[in-house]
Formats: C-alpha cells, sequence, structure tokens
C-alpha cells in the first residue's frame, strides 16, 4: 500500500483502485475496546444480537490498539485518562479513524468540571462526532455509516497539498 | 451559593452542627418563598436514646455537642477522642460497619474542616453519625485500624480536601493524578479547574 | 545436577492491568506484583473517570442533580434515582404517595434485574462464555424497551422525580411488564443450563476469590458480595423503603464467599425481584404519583443520610443543606468504590487469570467508583 500511495496522479485508473481500497476499510473496520462510561453500554448493545455492528463488519472489537482501524471514544475523557487515549490513538497504525461517541467525547457533556476534558478532540483528531447521552445504538451504527461514506471519499492518489 | 433566606432568629442549639451561616449580608428576598422554618428540637427514637445516653454519660468530657434531625442521630466529638468513641461503639454497641467517612468544608467557621463518619450496625439495623472538626493544618488520627474500609474513605478526604490522617499505612491521593494541586473540594477552588493541569498536545 | 538444586535468584514482576483493558469493566487500573503466575499483591489505581459529581451537586439545584446520579452507576440508573429522590424526600420531610412508591419499587427491581444481566454477560465474557453475553443483552433489550416506554431513555433514565414519579404510567405498562416476567424464568434456566454445572466455569469460579464473612463487613463490603460469603445483610429487609416491607422474598446466601456462591447469589436474585415486582403489579394502588412540593421550596437546614439496596451494594446520600435550594455538601457513598477496596485481599495467592474473574464478580462500575 505504502508503495503506490500518493505517487499516482489522480485520474481513471486510480479512481477504480480507490474503489476497491476505500471499499475493503471501510467494510472492515475494526474498533479497539475503548469504552469508558455509560456510552460503552450503549456500544456492547450496539455489538449485541439486537442491533448487530457485526453486518457492518465492525463486529470484532480488538482488545489490542495494534489490530485496530477506529477508535470509539466512548465516554467521558478525564484529564487523568487522556494520556491513555493519546498512547492508545498512537499505537494505531495508519489508516485510522477516530469517533466521539456522545456529549462528553463530543465536548465535555454534563459535566463541566476541573477533571473532565472538554471534548476528546483536544488531544486526538475526529471524523465523526455522535451526540447523544447516550446515544442509541442506532445512533451508533448511523455515525459509523457516516465514517463508512467519508471513507469512501478517500483517495490513494497524490494529495495537492502534500 | 447565595443564601436569599433572611436570617433567621438563632436556631436549636446543635443547628450550628450542621448548617453553616456564610457571613455576607442577606440580598434583599424579593419574590423568593421564605425558607422552611427549622423543625422543633427531635427526641432520638428508643433504639438510639440508649446509645446517646450511654455516650453523654461515658464522654461527657469528649462529646461538644449533638443533634437529632430526621430520627438520626448526630454527635460532635473532641478530635483526639473519636478513636476511643469509636471503638466504644464498635465493641459495645455493635457497630461493626462503617458506611461512609467523608470529608466537609466550612470555610467561615474557626474550624473549617469536618470528618463525618456513618456508622451502622448490622445486628441492631440503626444509624448514627458522628463528627470532628479540625483547624486548618490539623490532622486527623485514622480510624483504619478499627474498620480497614475507612483505608480508601481516608485517602479520598485526604485528595479532596487536605485533610492529613495520623497513623494511616498509605495516605496518598486515590482520585485525582499523583501530581495534581490544590484540594477540589473546599469552597474556594472552582468547579471548571484552574487549568493547571497538562493535557497532551495534538499532534496533527 | 547440583547447580539445579541450589536456589534461582527470583524476582517479582509489576504487571500493569489497565486502564484500557477488555476486562477492567471500565477504565480501572490494577498494578500487580506477581511471583511467577501468583499474585504477591494487586494495589488497584482509580480516577480514571473522576467527573467531579460531588463538586457539581454544591452548584446545581436538588432537581438538577438528578441527570447526574443516572451516570454514577449507569448501568442501573433507576436505584441511583430512588436513593438521591428519598434522600432529597427525608430533607424536605415529605413522602412519596403509595402508587408511586409501587412503581418504583417495580423499576428498582427491573433496574436489579437488568443490572444482573449485564453484570452475567460481562463476568461471563471475561472468563470465556461469549455466548451468555449474547443471550442476557437479549432480556436486556426487554428491560430496555419497558424503560423507554416510560420514561424515554433506555440507560441513563432520571425516572423519578423528588416526591414521586414524572408522569403516570401507560396503559400498556403492566402487560409489557407481566410479558416479560413470563418468559424470565425460562431465559435464567437457559443461563444456569449453560454455566451452572459447567466444568470449566466450576473450575473457574469455585475456591476463587474467597472472601470471609468478618473481613467483609471489615471492609464495608455490602451487596451481593457480601452475602455470597453468608452475611444476611440486605438494606430492603434491614431498613426497609419505598414500601419494600409490604413483599415477601428471600434474600440468597452464600457458604464459602467465592466467586461461584456469589455468581449462584445473583441468579437467584433476579429471580426474586421477579417475585417482588409480580406481587406489585398485583396490589399497585391507584392514586397520586407526586407529593405536592412547590418547585422553589426549600428545604430546611439540616443533614440526611439515606442508603438503599443498589444492585451492587448499599448506596447511600449525605447531604447537607444550608436552607437553600442548593446542596452544601453532596456525597455518594458508592457501593463499588468500597467494595473494590476488597480485591487485594482477594486476589492475593491466586494466579493473574482469576484476578479478571474476582474483579467481574465484585460487580463494580468505573462511574461510582469514581465519581
Amino acid at each position: 500500500m505504502g508503495l503506490i500511495e500518493n505517487r499516482l496522479e489522480p485520474g481513471l485508473i486510480v479512481t477504480s483502485v480507490d474503489t476497491v481500497f476505500n471499499w475493503a476499510r471501510k467494510s472492515s473496520l475494526w474498533p479497539v475496546t475503548f469504552g469508558l462510561a455509560c456510552c460503552a453500554i450503549e456500544m456492547m448493545a450496539a455489538g449485541a444480537a439486537r442491533y448487530d455492528m457485526d453486518r457492518f463488519g465492525s463486529g470484532i472489537f480488538r482488545p489490542s490498539p495494534r489490530q485496530a482501524d477506529l477508535m470509539i471514544v466512548a465516554g467521558t475523557v478525564t484529564l487523568k485518562m487522556a494520556p491513555a487515549v493519546k498512547r492508545v490513538y498512537d499505537q494505531m497504525p495508519e489508516p485510522k479513524w477516530v469517533i466521539a461517541m456522545g456529549n462528553c467525547a463530543n465536548a465535555g457533556g454534563p459535566f463541566p468540571t476541573y477533571h473532565t476534558l472538554q471534548g476528546v478532540d483536544k488531544i486526538v483528531p475526529v471524523d465523526v462526532y455522535i451526540p447523544g447521552c447516550p446515544p442509541r445504538p442506532e445512533a451508533l451504527l448511523y455515525g459509523l455509516m457516516r465514517l463508512q461514506d467519508k471513507i469512501a471519499q478517500q483517495t490513494i492518489a497524490k494529495k495537492k497539498s502534500a | 451559593m447565595s443564601d436569599e433566606t433572611p436570617k433567621e432568629p438563632v436556631s436549636p442549639p446543635a443547628g450550628a452542627g450542621a448548617a453553616p451561616k456564610p457571613a455576607t449580608t442577606p440580598k434583599p428576598a424579593a419574590a423568593a418563598k421564605p425558607a422552611a422554618p427549622p423543625p422543633p428540637p427531635e427526641e432520638p427514637p428508643d433504639d438510639l436514646k440508649t446509645i446517646r445516653d450511654n455516650l453523654r454519660s461515658k464522654f461527657k468530657d469528649a462529646m461538644i455537642e449533638e443533634k437529632v434531625f430526621r430520627a438520626e442521630l448526630t454527635a460532635r466529638f473532641e478530635r483526639d477522642k473519636i478513636v476511643e468513641v469509636c471503638r466504644y461503639l464498635r465493641d459495645e454497641h455493635k457497630f461493626n460497619f462503617l458506611s461512609d467517612l467523608c470529608g466537609a468544608h466550612y470555610p467561615t467557621r474557626e474550624k473549617p474542616f469536618e470528618v463525618v463518619y456513618h456508622l451502622y450496625s448490622i445486628p441492631n439495623r440503626n444509624y448514627i453519625r458522628l463528627k470532628i472538626w479540625l483547624a486548618d493544618g490539623e490532622h486527623a488520627p485514622t480510624v483504619s485500624g478499627l474498620w480497614s474500609t475507612a483505608n480508601w474513605h481516608e485517602r479520598e478526604a485526604y485528595d479532596m480536601f487536605g485533610i492529613t490522617f495520623d497513623g494511616h499505612p498509605d495516605l496518598r491521593r486515590i482520585l485525582l493524578p499523583e501530581d495534581w494541586k490544590g484540594f477540589p473540594l473546599r469552597k474556594d477552588y472552582p468547579l471548571e479547574g484552574r487549568g493547571d493541569y497538562p493535557i497532551p498536545a495534538r499532534e496533527d | 545436577m547440583e547447580a539445579l538444586t541450589t536456589s534461582f535468584d527470583t524476582r517479582e514482576i509489576v504487571v500493569n492491568m489497565g486502564p484500557q483493558h477488555p476486562s477492567t469493566h471500565g477504565v480501572l487500573r490494577v498494578i500487580l506484583r506477581l511471583d511467577g503466575e501468583m499474585v504477591v499483591d494487586a494495589d488497584c489505581v482509580i480516577g480514571y473517570l473522576h467527573r467531579g459529581c460531588e463538586k457539581l451537586g454544591e452548584s446545581r439545584m436538588y432537581h438538577q442533580m438528578i441527570p447526574t446520579t443516572d451516570r454514577l452507576d449507569y448501568i442501573a440508573a433507576i436505584s441511583n434515582n430512588l436513593c438521591y429522590c428519598e434522600t432529597v424526600e427525608k430533607l424536605y420531610g415529605i413522602k412519596a404517595p403509595p402508587r408511586a412508591q409501587y412503581v418504583r419499587v417495580i423499576l428498582a427491581e427491573l433496574t436489579r434485574i437488568s443490572s444482573h444481566l449485564l453484570w452475567l454477560a460481562t463476568h461471563a465474557l471475561d472468563i470465556g462464555a461469549m455466548t451468555v453475553f449474547i443471550y442476557c443483552f437479549r432480556e436486556r433489550e426487554h428491560i430496555l424497551d419497558i424503560f423507554e416506554g416510560y420514561c424515554g431513555a433506555r440507560l441513563t433514565n432520571s425516572a423519578l422525580r423528588v416526591g414521586g414519579l414524572p408522569n403516570d404510567i401507560q396503559p400498556d405498562f403492566k402487560q409489557k411488564v407481566k410479558e416479560f416476567c413470563d418468559i424470565l424464568p425460562a431465559r435464567i434456566e437457559e443461563y444456569e443450563g449453560l454455566l451452572t454445572k459447567n466444568r470449566i466455569w466450576m473450575n473457574r469460579t469455585i475456591g476463587v476469590g474467597i472472601l470471609k464473612p468478618q473481613d467483609a463487613i471489615d471492609l464495608g463490603v455490602s451487596g451481593p458480595t457480601l452475602r455470597g460469603s453468608g452475611v444476611d445483610w440486605d438494606v430492603r429487609k434491614s431498613n426497609p423503603y419505598a414500601c419494600y416491607d409490604e413483599f415477601e422474598f428471600d434474600i440468597p446466601l452464600g457458604k464459602t464467599g467465592d466467586t461461584y456462591d456469589r455468581y449462584l447469589c445473583r441468579i437467584e436474585e433476579m429471580r426474586q425481584s421477579r417475585r417482588i415486582i409480580l406481587q406489585a403489579l398485583e396490589r399497585m394502588p391507584e392514586g397520586e404519583i407526586r407529593a405536592k412540593l412547590a418547585r422553589t421550596a426549600k428545604p430546611p437546614a439540616g443533614e440526611v443520610y439515606h442508603t438503599i439496596e443498589a444492585p451492587k451494594g448499599q448506596i447511600g446520600w449525605y447531604l447537607v443543606s444550608d436552607g437553600s435550594q442548593k446542596a452544601y455538601r453532596w456525597r455518594v457513598r458508592a457501593p463499588s468504590f468500597v467494595n473494590l477496596q476488597a480485591l487485594a485481599k482477594m486476589v492475593k495467592g491466586q494466579l493473574v487469570a482469576d484476578v479478571v474473574a474476582v474483579i467481574g464478580s465484585i460487580d463494580i462500575v468505573l462511574g461510582e467508583v469514581d465519581r
């Protein structure tokens, strides 16, 4: 992958290669188990039988960040936990995406206090924000589908800025 | 928290045990309803009456005040005698369960810090609340020798209020990071924090 | 050969477990000192979910803090609501009307079943039984549907108010609850069929994490963790609240205080909760659902402490009022915080794999531990 990324001019041949790579990536987004608080319970419910995240290819939660490409930050990030979040994010190999699930991960949620990080995007870049306290499992699945749409727009061709 | 109630006449003697009256001048209570009048002094329920009488007789020098509110007995003691009182209650009155131990901060008082003990007796099914008041910088004795559960409770009181417990096996912060500065549950600490704890920088 | 009989130089290793770990039930960090595979000491580092709820309670009105109480033990939100609302009612000196109390009992027992189902799902998943996870969540969805029908939220319900209930139950509430109670016994049999006499389960849980009764009381442990050790104490029986004294139910007790006993206690508690719910459904009176309390009413100055039996143990609130609408001191006595302290005692001398089983059997939720 690294051999052909950013080497080809955008064009027809890249488009169909893009389609294949993007389809492969978005259809097997493996999340790392990163449930922090209440949203983790709804994430588990999304992975269970009724809402079944596995049909999106995302049912396998990897315990190790090295085997995952998606980090669903589900719950409140505190200042004590922030270095651990950053470390897990750094350990994930590229390409990686982050979903901020729930109000706490989005912007601190109902806790404007001394120990709560007001949004996980202060320490890691976030691709999709899912509001809710906690968001329903269907909302998580919707956020996952929006992320899949976002991935579908990526290209392995040379980026203009690069 | 602004206290909008008009200054009330001297509340029943034991009211000082729990109700702080900040020294601010009361704002004119325009449309606010007046606070509920202080309830009349209560007698404790029968099972607590014996305990109260025993405490009164055995620790008459150490007991500073006592109060009954909503059928709960609260007794405040001298700091140095609290371990003895706890041991007496645990051994003689079967208060074998320390339900809760917490701190509190009343900055307008001469002795602003408070440690509150909630004891429960599993055989007798009743509660009692004990308190000690501490001056700024004064240490409290530990009760972790009597009930092991006090270990973490006292660590939390230290973490949140800065109250040091003499004789505690392992007094260090429990909820906040080890290098946190300040004691958040004190009244002079802001809710949003002081913003002085470093967070990892975002690298993109 | 002689060299092999001389003593080896062994050192203890320190292994860090968490805070990101698949089986620590949240952001718990345990620093284990190991002698080979055997645990010499376990030091819990908590606070990774400390959100400052107690400080928040001092700057919000009593009613405004009800949603925050949901997020403490987020698996059993209604029992937090119940304890908090009852404490505030005690402070104000009011009592919820009988119909409200019956509905509260039904909701609280449904919450207990829901919490125990989630406990079983995660505990079994940690030990390796993945099927139980899927099955328990299936039942849990029924309960969450009932909650959603009643108050609009699945998980963090805020289903109660100071003085009673926010709204009366819907016409189909009783029928939905009855239907759930009808399917529950067969489902519990299913879980027991998968686990109780399963050789692997028994090997992993019998004799693991033994907590002696005297140690348990000394460590302040409460709830099924305490009853698994054989101590007969349940707040619903000893200091009844919310009309629990009108129902007949048993309190299951364990014998040895190991993980297996705690598992059996919780399974039986689910059955007893169902018993309570059926009695409450039958006897529910008509009437008011909320005591009259003006929105701007202020409580008298004073302090109260009130506890109930949450699914995890004894939960309590200590409120100090200065006569205004906001608490002066807002203190939660969280059962998981206290029960977790017993972990060090329970895993000493056990193997590393047992640490996972024991953490699961204490049934902690980090929202409560850290507040």
